[in-house]
């Protein structure tokens, strides 16, 4: 997905929410999977020149891998922060820029891993598995 | 409570979604921030938004909500009404400013979304 543009922001992520719907994972899980590869692919779009977002399902659970070529970030324990953004004001006018992606990532996934480098761009992984919350419901 | 009760409740209009109004929604939420909307959210719930662009339309679907309601009379940009068309979202637009559109739904019994956050906790802690 190329960065910098709105026009088809989360169209990839719609995409992905489609289909994890026919893969039979529970609702609860495939939501958080949803919500997290979500904010992965806004970050690309606010931040980076172009990035990636692999999505793969593995029994009950699955991977999300995001990686980006952009500026990287300089300070990744300040980016984790709540309420830390560097969007732009054009992101913000669109309801972006809260600082809330990375944190939003982090709730939902069961592991999280990011490594950036400034000037070359950054990698965030992600894993999901059941959790004792999640609802036994299978989406419809 | 159905779509078509926070309809009467709000005094809104309906752009999109007029054969959709028996839809039920346990809960409804206010944000103008679509990470909020994402943390907060409970799937089913209605959104009432000031927000007037695709882009809470677009995050509104990922996030199971069952109606967007946008308040103060703003008008939604034509993309905004296009994808919801598209993606078969709900889209209202009421009078009434979101504090008091979220007063009139919280009166007639409509509670808002259990926070993430509030889930989690309880998590730790137990």
């Amino acid at each position: 997905m190329l960065g910098g543009g709105f026009f088809l922001a989360g169209r990839a992520s719609g995409e992905v929410k489609r289909r994890l719907g026919e893969t039979g994972l529970a609702r609860e899980l495939a939501r958080r999977v949803v919500i997290a590869t979500y904010e992965a692919e806004m970050n690309i779009c606010i931040h980076a020149i172009s990035g990636d977002v692999c999505v793969s399902v593995e029994g009950k659970g699955a991977t999300v891998v995001a990686t980006d070529r952009g500026p990287g970030i300089a300070d990744v324990e300040q980016a984790l922060v709540p309420g830390f953004s560097t969007a732009s004001e054009k992101a913000r006018e669109l309801g972006f820029g809260a600082g809330m992606g990375l944190t939003n990532m982090q709730r939902c996934a069961d592991s999280f891993k990011i490594e950036s480098e400034v000037g070359c761009g950054t990698t965030v992984q992600m894993e999901f598995r059941p959790r004792p919350t999640d609802s036994e419901e299978k989406p419809g | 409570m159905r779509l078509a009760e926070v309809v009467e409740a709000l005094e809104a209009e309906v752009l999109v979604g007029r054969e959709l109004l028996e839809r039920q929604a346990p809960a409804a939420g206010a944000s103008d921030v679509v990470s909020d909307l994402l943390f907060f959210g409970r799937p089913g719930m209605v959104l009432l938004t000031g927000l007037t662009r695709a882009s809470m339309i677009r995050a509104a679907e990922l996030a199971d909500v069952a109606a967007v309601v946008i308040v103060r009379g703003k008008r939604p940009e034509d993309e905004a009404v296009e994808l919801a068309r598209e993606l078969g979202m709900p889209l209202l637009v009421s009078p009434h400013s979101l504090y008091d559109c979220c007063g009139r739904l919280y009166v007639r019994g409509l509670p808002g979304p259990i926070p993430a956050c509030r889930r989690a906790e309880s998590e730790e802690d137990s």
